[in-house]
């Protein structure tokens, strides 16, 4: 039974390490930030999960003490690590908006979000929005 | 076993970390920077739970939860700083 969680716990090492070094190695080699994004985001974050998890079986075999902190920074990371990409792809396209030029036609009414205007909401907005702003300075 | 496997860990974190810092230094645009500042914590909070496993304590997950959060804090204000001009309007 040692042994096998011992496997167990090595595997889990060995492979956060690896996918931890290949999304930090994307994200020094891959060639621009759209495509760079994938490294850390996808890969990184499964490699820190996998430690983390190592982690936490450890502490269950070797204190005999079952602790679900590791669970909570595992969960805590797989939520945020999309919302982080997001506002960096943001933020990326926000500096650069001739990116919009190498796009194609969207083949609707609407264009690109986040370089054309939205589709008038008008409808669905309440006045305080759309109606006229009233300072009061 | 556990012990070489910990090794070759710390050693592939070691070099993700150094695999950031260059990002981040050279990173031709201000989100590459961002993004290698993120990765810099993720990798850290990793470190961090590995010698927690080598001195068999416990007392590093709290350390590594606060870094997460403060790590997802910091990216965050950053991109809006750069979105808005603000962080808190």
């Amino acid at each position: 039974m040692d042994i096998l969680v011992e496997l167990l716990i090595s595997a889990l090492l060995v492979i956060g390490g690896v996918f931890g070094l290949v999304g930090s190695y994307g994200l020094a080699k891959l060639p621009d930030l759209m495509t760079r994004l994938h490294g850390p985001t996808k890969a990184g974050t499964l490699g820190v999960g996998a430690v983390l998890i190592a982690s936490m079986i450890f502490m269950l075999w070797e204190e005999r003490d079952p602790s679900f902190h590791e669970l909570m920074i595992t969960l805590f990371l797989f939520l945020t690590a999309p919302i982080t990409a997001n506002f960096i792809a943001k933020s990326f396209l926000h500096r650069h908006s001739d990116e919009k030029a190498k796009l194609p036609p969207t083949g609707t009414d609407y264009g690109w979000a986040s370089f054309d205007e939205p589709p008038s909401t008008a409808d669905d907005e309440p006045d305080s929005l759309t109606g006229p702003r009233r300072r009061s300075n | 076993m556990i012990g070489y496997a910990l090794h070759f860990s710390f050693a592939c974190f070691a070099i993700a970390l150094l695999l950031n810092l260059y990002r981040l230094a050279k990173g031709p645009s201000i989100a590459d920077r961002v993004l290698a500042l993120d990765t810099m914590v993720i990798n850290g909070i990793a470190l961090l739970i590995l010698y927690g496993i080598t001195s068999e304590t416990t007392v590093y997950f709290e350390a590594a939860l606060l870094f997460a959060m403060v790590g997802f804090i910091s990216t965050v204000a950053y991109c809006r700083f750069i979105l808005r001009g603000d962080i808190i309007e």
